[in-house]
């Protein structure tokens, strides 16, 4: 992963509404580079910047609709 | 192509899409009403719920379509989507009608879905039980009723649309249910 920095620009930034988040969880499957779970099963961003085809993906699965892009 | 042929494939998707629908319905409501969080498994619910709902309207189209174009009895287009205006089984045909209208309503508003509020989006959301259960009345009385195999295919999604409904209102809500446990805690 040399060229991680030359694409940073380009990755999508997530976030995470959580008053709207009940923990189903599918954002740390779809996004497992960026998500894990707390031991409640509700997310813990661990890097916010993620490709966006995934944030797209991810956010459009979130059956709360707490993930969105920044 | 031969009427009797397109009669028969109206019959054949029609029942295939009841299946599909029923399919994406009970995996909406476990979606919906999950008892325990449980990240794979939600993943796989939520990516079927979402692309067999896309991909059922296939089966759907072509049972329209070919139940139209067959000949033999009168069905109009008009009476796909406005209910009660059939002269085949004026009743029967328009639940069809009805649920066709409610599905393109559900499915046009989730594509939509981020640019509406989630309180109009989930308001017709909720129209899914009342699409499914106009869709399997209309599949019942209709299109199966002098096949026994069909008939209880219909009748299987019925059973076991309505056990997922039940268990849908009685289960209690899993985030509510975490929120409690957390907040009963002792600060530490």
């Amino acid at each position: 992963m040399s060229d991680t920095r030359a694409v940073e620009s380009d990755l999508a930034r997530i976030g995470v509404d959580r008053v709207l988040c009940t923990g189903h969880g599918i954002c740390a499957r779809t996004l497992p580079e960026a998500i894990v779970l707390d031991e409640w099963g509700y997310p813990i961003l661990a890097a916010d910047a993620v490709r966006p085809a995934d944030a797209k993906l991810a956010v459009k699965l979130c059956p709360a609709r707490a993930l969105f892009l920044r | 192509m031969s009427s009797e042929l397109l009669w028969y494939l109206s019959r054949a998707t029609g029942v295939v899409s009841i299946v599909l629908l029923t399919v994406v319905v009970v995996i909406g409501m476990v979606t919906a009403g999950r008892r325990r969080p449980h990240a794979d498994r939600a993943t796989i619910a939520a990516g079927i719920h979402r692309w067999l709902s896309l991909g059922m309207t296939v089966f759907i189209a072509t049972h329209i379509i070919t139940a139209v174009a067959e000949g033999y009895v009168d069905i109009s287009w008009l009476s796909v989507v406005v209910p009660f205006t059939s002269g085949y089984e004026t009743v029967w045909i328009g639940f069809g009608a009805i649920a066709i209208d409610l599905l393109v309503t559900i499915i046009v508003t989730s594509l939509l879905r981020h640019r509406i509020s989630e309180r109009y989006w989930r308001g017709i959301h909720w129209a899914s039980y009342g699409l499914w259960l106009f869709a399997i009345i209309h599949g019942f009385a209709l299109g199966t009723a002098d096949q026994p195999i069909l008939q209880g295919i219909t009748l299987a999604c019925g059973v076991v649309g309505g056990l997922a409904a039940s268990w849908r209102v009685a289960v209690s809500h899993a985030d509510t249910d975490r929120r409690q446990e957390i907040k009963s805690q002792e600060w530490v």
